[in-house]
């Protein structure tokens, strides 16, 4: 299967937006981690920004920088978010309530519960009524979104942008599951070349175990690592360094192999 | 089931789920209780996923798999599976446990097992000893019904040669409370497309199907023909007034399928009973089918079953194909005259051979499907 990588979307920490962290990607530019700074998307109403929880502030801040690098409109394009984690805030506050007495629960707060929060919310932004949809596989969310919408691309013949998300838990869901930072990343995947073009990814599925892709700087590493939605980072590697290379992603019991060929 | 749709048997009964304090009625499952899942996996042990569990040891389900497992392989069976809440009332339970000083969940708790919505995904693979690809797909109430799109999708790609498809949704206290503080919940068992509606009976269930290449179906092998996907672009709880989400969903269904309105017997409607659903896909159904097609609930019969309305409601529509049956809906008593769609208060035996099924959620997500019958 091959699709063309038309634009990238990224937050994590010390990883501040695309056009800055393929710098460091690309090894010009020493990675310092930092908090990851998330800020609401103007594409919704300002009532709405307001009761975003920041998973889906992350989702559609990488959203959209993918969308404004690839130079597409949202609303004609389909979607695919993944997400291992979802929406820890709003589920931590739900069982709070319903931990109580009282069990006075907030209607906002669980319509912001499900999964697919991000994926309703970047519908009212964009006026995209595309198919969508949201996945969880665990510590393979990435890898899980990856092949779905590079399916969604070749079955369909469309453009189709991927969003990955993770936002730690609050305590004490966190200790349960621990996740190190915030990271999205984005990328709109199209059937053929365009203009704006920059790699193209061949998935294959390898037979046997191979080892994943790592990153040779331990930070990067221990970031890839601690977060599912970073497993993306070797193949942002990729791209950023611009040059020719294979990525191996583990999935669930498998491994498969993403070529990278820019363009 | 397909003798319980005839006859509109309901399985809602007042709603007395662990310490749920709500006048409502519910779908439950009572044999759940006491259920514990496969000693090998107990890590995984929790209400959705003894529910799953209990579902794939029906109709001999699990020896199906099996079967395919020796003809394609296991690597070669994919699992595509949906629900919403997953195992999130093992995390309702473990916050009643918090350590009174510092906060923390009991260290029996385990998040990766029940909570995370890849819980039920990992116990399927495993019950089944599946190694092929998959995942979980989590778009609330249109969760299962999605799940044939990836399974079509990946088999037409060559990333598997069959899917397990399907899911469960077990009841919740935050879907109970939840629903009810929208003001979406029903007093009685609800009642579908009614004058008098009032809301949802949430109930839970589980349904599982097999998919294969269809370029070897038997004759009367259930095909599936078509599927659409769309999103409202409206709000993440209302429905879009018009249907318009709604009527893309179920024209690309059609359109997938190579079919035109007419040719479809039967609609097995998502109709959830609010008034807001209902009337919003009325109008989305008239719009595209007019005033003839046969089209019905079943969830007077089942409740809301959630993130398994999707699976539930496509083996609803197999029923009707296989049985030539188009089920009436239970619990209505008079449609209500602001909808146009020919909505059947009556069970009718007659020869069905293409449904469309919808499945909607919140955050605007619509799927439907078109079932049909290989000559």
């Amino acid at each position: 299967m091959r699709v063309f990588v038309e634009g990238v979307g990224l937050l994590g920490p010390g990883l501040q937006g695309w056009e800055a962290a393929r710098r460091v990607l690309a090894g010009e530019e020493p990675f310092r981690p930092a908090s990851t700074l998330i800020v609401a998307s103007d594409l919704l109403p300002a009532a709405e920004r307001r009761r975003t929880p920041v998973p889906v502030k992350l989702a559609l801040a990488v959203g959209q920088e993918a969308f404004q690098n690839a130079g597409r409109d949202a609303a004609a394009t389909a979607t695919v978010f993944t997400s291992s984690s979802g929406e820890g805030e709003t589920l931590h506050h739900m069982c709070e309530a319903l931990a109580s007495t009282e069990r006075e629960v907030s209607p906002t707060r669980f319509h912001n519960s499900v999964h697919n929060a991000a994926a309703g919310y970047w519908g009212i932004a964009t006026r995209s009524r595309e198919a969508s949809t949201s996945l969880c596989a665990y510590d393979a969310s990435f890898t899980a979104g990856l092949i779905e919408a590079m399916t969604q691309v070749v079955s369909w013949r469309k453009p189709v942008a991927l969003i990955a998300y993770d936002q730690p838990y609050p305590e004490p869901l966190h200790s349960a599951r621990p996740l190190l930072a915030s990271f999205g990343a984005a990328f709109v995947l199209t059937p053929e070349a365009t203009g704006r073009t920059s790699a193209t990814f061949e998935l294959e599925f390898l037979p046997g175990e191979e080892k994943p892709a790592r990153m040779s700087d331990s930070a990067l590493e221990e970031l890839r690592l601690g977060v599912p939605a970073a497993r993306a980072l070797p193949l942002l590697e990729a791209l950023a360094r611009e040059t020719q290379g294979n990525v191996v992603l583990d999935f669930l019991t498998e491994t498969l192999r993403i070529a990278v060929i820019p363009c | 089931m397909h003798r319980a749709l005839r006859e509109k048997r309901s399985g809602l009964t007042p709603c007395d789920f662990e310490t749920a304090r709500i006048d409502t009625y519910a779908g439950k499952v009572p044999a759940l209780d006491d259920l514990r899942v496969r000693r090998d996996l107990l890590d995984y042990d929790c209400r959705n996923n003894r529910l799953a569990q209990l579902c794939l040891e029906q109709d001999g389900f699990a020896g199906q798999v099996a079967a395919a497992r020796d003809r394609h392989g296991a690597g070669r069976i994919g699992f595509y599976l949906g629900t919403s809440t997953s195992g999130l009332h093992a995390t309702e339970l473990a916050y009643r446990r918090r350590d009174p000083k510092t906060g923390a969940l009991p260290a029996d708790y385990r998040y990766a097992e029940t909570q995370n919505a890849y819980s039920l995904g990992e116990f399927v693979r495993r019950y089944l000893g599946l190694t092929g690809p998959g995942f979980v797909v989590s778009s609330a109430c249109s969760s299962t019904a999605k799940a044939f799109g990836n399974a079509a999708r990946m088999i037409t790609a060559g990333i598997c040669d069959a899917a397990v498809v399907g899911g469960a949704d077990s009841l919740c206290l935050m879907t109970l409370y939840g629903f009810h503080s929208l003001g979406l919940t029903s007093r009685g068992p609800c009642r579908p497309f009614d004058a008098d509606r009032d809301g949802i009976s949430i109930g839970e269930g589980a349904g599982f199907a097999l998919i294969e290449k269809a370029d070897r179906a038997e004759s009367g092998a259930i095909l599936l023909l078509g599927v659409g996907e769309s999103s409202d672009a409206y709000h993440m709880s209302t429905p879009h007034p018009e249907g318009l989400g709604a009527r893309i969903a179920m024209q690309q269904a059609l359109d997938s399928a190579g079919l035109q309105p007419a040719d479809i017997d039967y609609i097995n409607l998502h109709g959830t009973a609010t008034k807001t659903n209902d009337a919003s896909e009325d109008k989305a159904v008239f719009e595209i089918f007019g005033p003839e097609t046969p089209c019905s609930s079943t969830k007077g019969a089942t409740g809301h079953l959630l993130g398994a309305a999707g699976i539930t409601e496509a083996i609803v529509s197999i029923l009707a194909i296989e049985h030539g049956l188009m089920p009436g809906s239970a619990n209505t008593r008079s449609v209500d005259p602001a909808l146009k769609s020919n909505y059947l208060l009556d069970s009718r035996n007659e020869e069905v051979t293409h449904v469309l099924t919808n499945s909607f959620g919140f955050g605007g997500s619509n799927c439907s499907l078109v079932l049909g019958v290989a000559q």
